[in-house]
């Protein structure tokens, strides 16, 4: 399964690269979502991936009796979720912001300030 | 001792609250600052001359070897008179010279940080604070040059002075570090014992460099000699006081102060005298085809320095002694030179040689304390010059090897310095007063009588040679590392070789000040050779070098992001690429891999056939479904691998951003297509590399082993610490609280932001058209 996953990380990656290297706006946002996952998964792999052994301690024990996933990846990725869904949410507003401003969805014409353009 | 040095910062301090009172004429108060240093400085006269080095210490950064230390010795002490003496004349000097000038009070500050930092300078025994304190001599001559800032040449040579003297203080860090770490002490003193350890070290020639570096620039030698006459844009007592006894002798004191250090190696005296000689010479001659009377003093001060740097690389204590004397003989005769001048500008308007003359019958002291200082600088007895000049002499002809050349130079010089002096003290005062200039008058008494009383000084000294004899000039040597008890120094030598030359620098140069006559003829002659000048090249190379940052500006920061992430990525994917290749060994082991069932098989392809719809369809809506699908796979994954916390929270996350986009999507921007089919391939090739790569390096690390202690520390006290069973919200909330405290404030600061942009209103006159 550690291939595949390395293969999804990968098709994550070039996916997101790829819509962030686009001129639309719409797109760029999306290239970010994707590269987000793609490293929130490469982390989770990183950590080493285990079946079927949640981190958490039986009801009746006070430490864990047997193998469990590493807590330590897994309370990074869930931080680095949240926080992104604060980039992504900022980044759509602003988007439609920009565009309902300058009137234009091509980053290209974007990257003047008013006094120059 | 800390207290005098520190003493010109507090007053500049002091002039920030207190500046209004001081522009009047309360003005001439400040110099009291300077006096009475000066006497505090001459009261350890009879301690040093006994051959005792005061010195004290405060700690500073102790733990890197740090302090301030300070110590006086005959070499400190000659300097820190001639700083606060001179210093001492020239605050009274200008009182009158910028009478009522609106900013005087910040002109005073300046120059009062610029003499407590020439102090520090001097005192230091800790090289760090020795370099700190040459930063700021650097700094607030800055200002002081730039003082006329109305004026762009002013603006412009300030700078050229920062820059050069500024890339000297680089060069002493540096050679202080390395000093330090060589020795494993920062103090001069302490360095002295290691001497002969040093001179053998490896990177002896290294640290001598950048110790000539610094020096180099400060006292202006060939080839960084060109930031001192553009220096003369300052008002002339800036120009005085840098020139003729602190700044610019800096470098020169650096180079004493290292003689005992680093000096009497072959590497140490060949360079100095090859760079003294060429300054001194090249400059002299410089002097020839000048008209300004500043520029004239420039250049001979060059030239002067560069005499003090030829007479130390040549080592012996009579050249140390030479040096010791020249250094009095020209603060004296070159403040006076500086200060005359100063007057004729200030009186007559103009410093134009070749319109000056007949001055005398106007200001008869002033031509009184110019006559005289020409004579001292031309080395004519009975002025203290002669002794110099003598000494000079003494110390060339008895030098090892090629003594022919070096006396042949020295005397070039002197006489070019001869027709320098004579230009710029006696020309303006003599011959017929043009009819322009019958109306100049005398100036107040504070600005004839300390160029006056220099210039008696310097005859003063000349016939009583005893008075500075033992008070100043044998300790000098003294500090230099040379035995200093047979010097005795006396105006008349006997007949010999020094006298013959003597005699000959003296007919020649009057000889030269009668047929040659300044002309601006003569200036443009020169004017000609000035693209191919230091500093013409210098000026080049700055400017290729806007030119070329302007080209990699505009390569680089060309403001399309696309460009930018291309860069990056592509940067990346080469050097990781290239170090991956030349170090993989990518073995996979097949057992310890989990298996691969076939409801996972069947999330991999749904979320890899979500992602390429993502970035094909042409619809919004169905890229943002996609996009969704892509999340909630992931999710999935997250529930086969042990981590319910992840997918719930992925779970929510992807959800809350599919609702937000679709509720924003109606007014979102099409989804348009706007690269062509060839950036698209190119776009891919780069992105597809970058996605395999990644997937490689993740293989890769997955064969290394992995360290899980942060883990098993957590899983072990998650319980018996903090009391909860799931781990991971136990280190998001109890171990690792604060964290997930400040995450949450930056949710917020995204809330606050998102709320902001939705309520704002753009007005129609914000919009560009």
């Amino acid at each position: 399964m550690e291939i595949l996953f390395a293969i999804i990380i990968g098709v994550l990656y070039a996916a997101g690269i790829y819509m962030i290297l686009r001129r639309s706006l719409v797109k760029l946002i999306i290239g970010i979502i994707l590269l987000g996952n793609g490293a929130n998964l490469l982390i989770f792999l990183l950590g080493r991936i285990t079946e079927g052994a949640p981190p958490i301690i039986p009801e009746e024990s006070k430490v864990f009796l047997e193998a469990y996933a590493d807590p330590v990846p897994q309370a990074l990725i869930l931080t680095a979720i949240v926080i992104s869904f604060g980039l992504q949410s900022f980044a759509i507003i602003l988007v439609k912001r920009a565009h309902k401003v300058v009137k234009t969805d091509d980053l290209d014409e974007m990257n003047a300030t008013d006094e120059d353009s | 001792m800390l207290t005098a040095i520190l003493l010109g910062f507090l007053f500049a301090l002091f002039l920030v609250f207190a500046g209004k009172y001081f522009k009047g004429r309360l003005a001439v108060v400040s110099a009291l600052i300077p006096l009475s240093l000066f006497i505090y400085f001459a009261s350890f006269i009879p301690r040093i001359a006994s051959g005792e080095v005061v010195t004290s210490n405060y700690e500073w950064v102790p733990s890197f070897g740090v302090n301030l230390g300070f110590s006086l010795d005959g070499l400190s002490l000659l300097f820190s008179l001639m700083i606060t003496g001179i210093g001492f004349l020239v605050y009274v000097y200008t009182s009158s010279y910028l009478k009522n000038h609106q900013y005087l009070d910040r002109f005073y500050a300046y120059l009062s940080v610029f003499m407590g930092a020439m102090l520090g300078l001097v005192l230091s025994d800790n090289i760090i604070s020795m370099f700190v304190f040459w930063e700021l001599t650097s700094i607030s001559s800055f200002f002081l040059i730039g003082f006329n800032n109305t004026s762009e040449a002013s603006r412009k040579s300030a700078l050229t002075a920062l820059g050069i003297t500024g890339f000297g203080g680089f060069s002493l860090l540096a050679g202080a570090l390395l000093l330090g770490s060589m020795t494993g002490t920062y103090s001069i003193i302490e360095m002295m014992t290691m001497k002969e350890a040093l001179a053998g070290h490896e990177f002896y020639i290294l640290a001598v460099i950048f110790i000539f570096g610094a020096a180099f620039t400060k006292s202006a030698q060939f080839p960084f000699h060109f930031w001192l006459p553009g220096a003369m844009k300052a008002p002339t007592p800036v120009s005085t006081y840098l020139h003729s006894a602190t700044m610019v002798k800096a470098g020169v004191y650096l180079l004493m102060r290292f003689t005992p250090v680093l000096g009497d190696t072959n590497f140490w005296n060949t360079t100095l005298i090859v760079v003294g000689a060429i300054t001194m010479l090249y400059s002299a001659v410089h002097t020839l085809f000048r008209t300004d009377l500043k520029g004239v003093l420039a250049y001979s001060t060059i030239s002067a320095l560069g005499i003090l740097v030829f007479l130390i690389g040549l080592g012996s204590q009579g050249a140390f002694l030479a040096a010791a004397v020249f250094i009095i003989v020209h603060a004296l005769y070159k403040a006076t030179l500086f200060l005359v001048t100063g007057i004729i500008d200030h009186q007559a308007g103009t410093r134009n040689v070749t319109v000056l003359a007949g001055l005398r019958k106007v200001m008869m002291p002033v031509a009184v304390a110019g006559f005289l200082a020409a004579i001292s600088s031309a080395g004519i007895p009975p002025s203290i010059g002669f002794l110099g000049k003598e000494l000079t002499y003494e110390a060339s002809t008895h030098s090892t090897g090629m003594v022919i050349l070096i006396v042949a130079a020295i005397v070039l010089t002197k006489i070019l310095l001869l027709y320098a002096g004579f230009v710029a003290g006696i020309k303006p005062f003599t011959g017929k007063l043009p009819e322009k200039f019958t109306k100049v008058t005398m100036p107040g008494p504070l600005m004839w009588v300390p160029p006056l009383l220099l210039a008696i000084l310097g005859i003063v000294f000349g016939i009583f040679p005893s008075l500075i004899e033992s008070s100043l000039v044998k300790p000098v040597v003294t500090a230099l590392g040379k035995d200093a008890s047979d010097i005795h120094l006396a105006l008349w030598h006997g007949f010999n070789t020094v006298l013959i030359l003597s005699i000959i620098t003296i007919a020649v140069g009057i000889l030269l000040y009668f047929i040659l006559k300044p002309s601006e003829k003569l200036e443009n002659r020169i004017g000609k050779l000035e693209p191919v000048s230091p500093e013409s090249i210098l000026n080049k190379l700055t400017y290729f070098f806007g030119v070329f940052s302007k080209f990699w500006t505009n390569v680089f920061q060309n403001g399309y992001l696309r460009n930018y992430v291309t860069t990056i990525v592509l940067f990346l994917v080469i050097l990781v690429g290239y170090i991956f290749i030349g170090n993989s060994r990518l073995v996979i082991d097949h057992t310890k891999l989990s298996q691969i069932t076939a409801y996972e098989l069947a999330v991999t392809i749904i979320l890899i056939a979500g992602v390429f719809y993502t970035v094909f369809t042409r619809s919004r809506i169905g890229a943002v479904a996609a996009m969704g699908v892509v999340g909630l796979a992931i999710c999935l994954l997250f529930v086969f691998y042990s981590a319910p916390d992840l997918a719930m929270t992925q779970f929510s996350i992807d959800t809350l951003t599919v609702i937000l986009f679709v509720l924003v999507l109606y007014r979102l921007p099409k989804y348009l297509v706007l690269s062509d089919y060839k950036m698209r391939i190119r776009d891919g090739i780069l992105s597809l590399t970058f996605g395999g790569l990644i997937s490689l390096l993740a293989l890769q690390v997955l064969a290394e082993p992995v360290n899980s202690d942060v883990g098993d520390f957590y899983a072990k006290n998650a319980y018996i610490m903090a009391h909860g069973k799931n781990v991971v919200n136990v280190i998001l909330v109890d171990f690792r609280g604060t964290d997930t405290l400040i995450e949450i404030s930056v949710l917020a600061i995204a809330a606050i932001g998102v709320y902001g942009l939705l309520k704002l209103r753009v007005k129609s006159s914000d919009r560009p058209n």
